[in-house]
């Protein structure tokens, strides 16, 4: 439980209210929908390479695969760089599912592989058609991130990690969450952040963790554009996050969210 | 009628989508982990039978459609419509080649069906799972076949034509299921 929501547009906490506050102070706190904001701050204040098996809680539409409730598993590794938490995550599932092939393949080119389509350069209304004509859906004015969302869950994951690990890596920018920044092969900034699939089921997602506080704030209050523009009420950000990074620093180090009731379903 | 978002979806519910009412037959969310959040329903149009996916984005609303099951007694045909009648109210309702359908196979006065009303007006027809029905015309059996399990067309009343075994003579009332047009019995 903390004292801010999460910001991310697409996530929504339920609010617990505190019967004994005695002023708007500590009148109500968030349960987690994940566990990063506090262990981030664990891992300023030096505790060193941390993980933590816990439950999260998002409001959320139920699903076959999303629960309101779930257990994560969140790990933080000091000085970890992009490519070796990526194997570390993988090493993990194995122990769990068997070696399998691993496949590596950037955001950008799943897109071209899959839909022929570039999901940098193409525009609002190239996305829609793209979208418009492999799937019949009921939205015309979204933005850009919205249509990409929809290719990717429709038309992309359901294909990856069809008997072997795929890992998706280097987001757009725009979907960088908490991840650093970085240029890739092709000159292009990136997202160092990455998911896994397996059976077209998203299991975990990690990056190398962003670390300048500014940027951190800056992209705090992005969230809160994004959510205006999308008619989502902004949230208070999470400012004890961000005393945290700013007063003691955040270690370089990378780390992963792993939704273990569903590698559990898989294990079955 | 309103409408309902889709965090209300369920199998079964009942809506208006380009104009015809439609019924979801699953519903499922679609969610990147850091992303929108999508429904994806298989749905099925109520006037055509067609069932395909289609996808909304969470949260959005849909207009809901005034679509009821009610039991209705099957009265006449008069050429162009087939009449029901709501055995409580006696209100009678005329429902169209197109929503009796493969029904009318298996259409007998007095026989109580389950009626689909959309708006109040008869969308589709479900006839009871199993009817008697009489034979007008089938061809004489042979004594003795009955072991072999042999069978021959019948013609029945409402005009359906069913395999029957060869002992069945015309003037029988036969047992029928409806839901695959086989003869179970001899009524």
């Amino acid at each position: 439980m903390g004292a801010y929501p999460a910001s991310d547009p697409q996530l929504c906490n339920f609010r617990v209210d505190n019967p004994l506050a005695v002023s708007d102070k500590a009148a109500h706190f968030y349960l987690q929908t994940s566990p990063e904001s506090a262990m981030k701050q664990l891992l300023a204040r030096g505790s060193g390479s941390i993980y933590q098996l816990c439950q999260a809680f998002r409001v959320d539409p139920p699903g076959a695969l999303h629960a309101m409730e779930f257990t994560l598993l969140e790990w933080y590794r000091l000085g970890f760089d992009f490519d070796e938490i990526i194997s570390d995550t993988l090493s993990l599932v194995a122990t769990l599912l068997g070696d399998r092939k691993v496949e590596v393949i950037s955001y950008f080119d799943i897109f071209l592989r899959e839909l022929s389509l570039d999901p940098l350069l193409a525009g609002k209304n190239e996305l829609r058609d793209a979208a418009k004509r492999r799937v019949d859906v009921d939205m015309d004015d979204v933005d850009e991130q919205i249509w990409l969302d929809l290719l990717f869950s429709h038309c992309i994951a359901p294909q990856l990690g069809q008997g072997c690990y795929t890992v998706i890596r280097d987001f757009p920018p725009q979907q960088a969450a908490m991840a650093e920044l970085a240029i890739d092969a092709k000159g292009n900034q990136v997202a160092a952040r990455f998911e896994l699939f397996i059976e077209g089921v998203e299991i975990a997602n990690g990056y190398k963790e962003l670390i300048d506080w500014r940027e951190q704030q800056r992209r705090f209050e992005q969230d809160n554009k994004t959510r205006q523009a999308r008619g989502i009420a902004p949230v208070e950000i999470d400012k004890g996050l961000l005393a945290s990074m700013r007063e003691h620093g955040l270690p370089a180090c990378a780390g992963v969210a792993l939704g273990v009731d569903r590698l559990l379903m898989l294990a079955q | 009628m309103g409408n309902y978002s889709t965090n209300e979806f369920k199998n079964g519910l009942k809506l208006i989508i380009e104009g015809d009412p439609c019924s979801i037959i699953e519903n499922e969310v679609v969610k990147p982990g850091k992303g929108q959040a999508f429904n994806r329903v298989k749905l099925k149009n109520l006037k055509t039978g067609r069932s395909w996916e289609k996808t909304f984005k969470s949260g959005e609303s849909v207009e809901a459609a005034d679509v009821m099951d009610t039991d209705m007694e099957y009265l006449y045909n008069d050429g162009e419509f087939w009449y029901f009648m709501d055995p409580e109210s006696f209100e009678q309702l005329p429902a169209s080649n197109e929503a009796v359908a493969d029904a009318k196979l298996w259409l007998k006065e007095q026989d109580k069906c389950i009626v689909t009303l959309w708006n109040g007006s008869p969308l589709t027809v479900t006839p009871p799972n199993f009817v008697e029905l009489a034979v007008t015309e089938t061809d004489p059996g042979l004594k003795g076949d009955t072991a072999q399990g042999g069978t021959k067309p019948a013609t029945l009343a409402s005009g359906a034509v069913v395999r029957v075994p060869l002992f069945v003579e015309e003037g029988d009332v036969l047992k029928i299921d409806t839901r695959n047009g086989e003869y179970v019995s001899r009524a």
